[in-house]
């Protein structure tokens, strides 16, 4: 993990948390989770305001990807209200599909469709879901393959791309849906080193366009230089949150230190 | 600078003559080893024994000429083979037909216009595959039935009871695998299912249809199901049969299927789910293409199995192929001529689930993209 040449740059500044609730397009308060009796979400308050971008680190287990997988419901909740994008999240299949539908979401495993080409891939669910007639989703689909710079890749499977242009698929997939709020979780850490720039790359490009982005990810270099604030879990707890400078420079815990000196030690 | 390295490739060489060619295949394949050696001297003693007085008798020596069994009795060296052109309708198309020879071109214009339809499903450029299908499926078989069946425009009934033959094996199987396969496709999912309720009826309906007989069900579907329906309501024979035959081959089709359901990796259902589709989308756009690739060969395991257990209707006095054979070769005019009659059935049988067992292996190449996640 190398920290050069991201000191010198400006690091964003913290949005002004608006005080009024309808604004955020995240907001979390009290979030419990139990795993059978594995307490593995404690007392999540968590708000995230429009075009803010959040990375969430943490030691493995510490539940970061149970927490992103709690906002479009792949997992549920038992205890404390989530609303995303002024929808609350319970039972109810209505609202469920409402948030899916503006959210998006990159698995560390990319888990595309292998079955259908890239194009299918990204066309389906416009078509699908949002009923968008074919010839647009499909001119939608080759602008976002381009805007992760693949669009050669359209008619091939996904099983004869590389893991680093898979994950790019991936990202180009969710894109597709014209998201409000993008959810990453560990989309790198599949990825042989030599691929890893190519997807930050795509990942720093959709921050500066303003989208919404809770990234879990252990690239403090990605960290630095695209977020707004960053969280540190650990045994389901959030920890430590603070703007990267301070989070890098000064943590103020001892288990976010001792993280960051194992995380930075090679 | 001195004079840079210039590599020059190496021209490709053909093999060494040992490592390839037919004396190193046999070397390998059957000569490898003393008990191999022994084998393969054992298996062409044995070929020896038995092809030369097969091919004498069923080619050679056999019996085509004349239509009654004279010729057969002078010459017992040979197969009987004009007992079965001379028997052919009957054992093909069943009592009425074999009665009826000037009929025959209505079974045999509903085969062909049959596989004439079904062609166009295998041409990668035709456009209106999904029409076609739902035309074969759904429409095709009441023009079939009207025209075997007969009784308007002055066609001669055929009655389906005296349907028989190839034709009666053909109905059940094709009709029973038509019919299975949506069944069985919604029972595997209904056995995933997270509604209790769902997945308990499902674990109940194809359990009882495993944990029973072919046999039993049609039994049963001949002389129970009757018992449930008022006294006047006379259920067509064929009717029970395909209704046994159907659901007891979903129960089947259900567990192949749940076999290519547990394969499919819990990511591509989240994926689906993230993606905001509804479950029926999400099963028919990414898991079950996935998943009844993957159970192709199961598939198409329990439709051979199907094809040949269809004999087991003469429990209910209908005659298909084999039993057909089997009893064109009982009267006094045929005795004694019953091993013609099992070859010749075994033969078509042999071809129909061959063909399935190749064409179910060409699907799974065709539809191998060449991927692992
Ligand atoms: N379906 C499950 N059932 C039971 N326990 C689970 C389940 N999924 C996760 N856990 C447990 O919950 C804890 C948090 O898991 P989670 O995947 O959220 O961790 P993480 O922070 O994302 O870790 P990593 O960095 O390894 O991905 C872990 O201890 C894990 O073993
Ligand atoms: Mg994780």
């Amino acid at each position: 993990m190398t920290d050069t040449n991201i000191e010198g740059q400006a690091v964003p500044q913290m949005p002004k948390i608006d005080k009024d609730d309808c604004c955020y397009s995240i907001d979390i308060k009290g979030l419990n989770k139990w795993y059978g009796t594995f307490h593995v979400l404690k007392d999540i308050n968590l708000q995230v305001t429009k075009g803010e971008r959040i990375v969430i680190c943490g030691p493995s287990g510490s539940g970061k990807s149970t927490l992103i997988r709690c906002l479009n419901r792949l997992e549920e909740h038992q205890e404390g209200t989530i609303i995303v994008d002024n929808v609350e999240l319970t039972n109810d299949v209505k609202n469920i599909d409402k948030v899916r539908r503006e959210v998006g979401m990159v698995f560390q495993h990319f888990n595309l469709f292998p079955h259908l080409s890239v194009l299918e891939n990204c066309t389906l669910a416009p078509i699908w879901v949002r009923k968008t007639p074919k010839k647009e989703a499909i001119a939608d689909a080759m602008k976002y393959l381009e805007r992760v710079r693949i669009p050669e890749q359209a008619n091939k499977y996904p099983g004869q791309l590389s893991g680093g242009q898979q994950q790019r698929v991936a990202i180009a997939r969710s894109l597709c849906m014209n998201p409000r709020i993008m959810l990453f979780d560990e989309p790198t850490s599949a990825l042989d080193p030599e691929m890893i720039s190519e997807v930050l790359d795509v990942m720093i490009d959709l921050a500066n366009s303003g989208m919404t982005m809770l990234c879990v990810t252990h690239e403090m270099g990605f960290a630095k230089q695209v977020a707004d604030r960053v969280i540190f879990m650990d045994y389901g707890e959030i920890v430590e949150e603070a703007a990267p400078e301070e989070f890098f420079n000064n943590p103020k815990h001892d288990r976010t230190q001792l993280f960051l000196s194992q995380i930075l030690a090679h | 600078m001195t004079d840079a390295l210039i590599h020059t490739r190496l021209p490709d060489r053909a093999p060494p003559i040992s490592e390839a060619g037919i004396i190193h295949w046999a070397r390998a394949n059957l000569f490898s080893s003393v008990p191999n050696t022994l084998m393969t001297l054992f298996s062409l003693y044995a070929l020896y024994m038995l092809v030369p007085p097969l091919v004498n008798w069923a080619l050679i020596n056999a019996n085509l000429a004349g239509t009654d069994r004279t010729g057969c009795d002078a010459n017992e060296h040979g197969a009987c083979w004009t007992f079965i052109k001379v028997r052919f309708n009957q054992i093909m198309y069943g009592l009425f037909y074999g009665a009826n020879p000037d009929q025959i071109w209505r079974p045999v214009l509903a085969f062909f216009s049959l596989v004439g339809l079904i062609i166009p499903l295998f041409i990668e450029s035709f456009n209106h595959k999904g029409k076609l299908a739902a035309f074969v499926l759904i429409v095709f078989p009441f023009i079939a039935f009207a025209l075997i069946h007969g009784g308007w425009l002055g066609l001669p009934i055929a009655e389906t009871s005296e349907w028989g033959g190839f034709l009666l094996t053909f109905v059940l199987a094709s009709v029973g695998i038509v019919a299975a396969l949506p069944l069985g496709i919604l029972l595997a999912l209904g056995r995933r299912s997270e509604l209790p309720i769902v997945r308990g009826f499902s674990v109940f309906f194809i359990e009882l249809w495993r944990g029973t007989p072919l046999i039993t069900v049609l039994f049963m579907a001949s002389v129970l199901l009757p018992l449930f329906f008022p006294a006047g309501v006379d259920f067509d024979k064929v009717l029970r049969a395909l209704i046994g035959i159907t659901l007891f081959q979903s129960a089947y089709v259900a567990e192949a299927v749940r076999g290519g359901l547990q394969a499919i990796p819990k990511g591509q259902f989240e994926a689906a789910d993230a993606l905001g589709l509804s479950y029926w989308k999400k099963m028919l756009f990414i898991v079950l293409p996935q998943a009844l690739k993957i159970s192709i060969p199961g598939i198409v395991n329990t439709f051979i199995a199907l094809f040949k257990d269809t004999s087991l209707v003469s429990i209910i006095g209908l005659l298909d192929l084999l039993n057909m054979s089997q009893t064109a070769s009982q009267g006094h005019e045929w005795k004694g001529y019953d091993t013609e009659a099992y070859l010749f059935a075994a033969f078509i049988f042999w071809i129909f689930c061959f063909g399935m067992s190749r064409y179910s292996k060409n699907l799974e190449e065709s539809l191998d993209r060449g991927h692992k996640n």
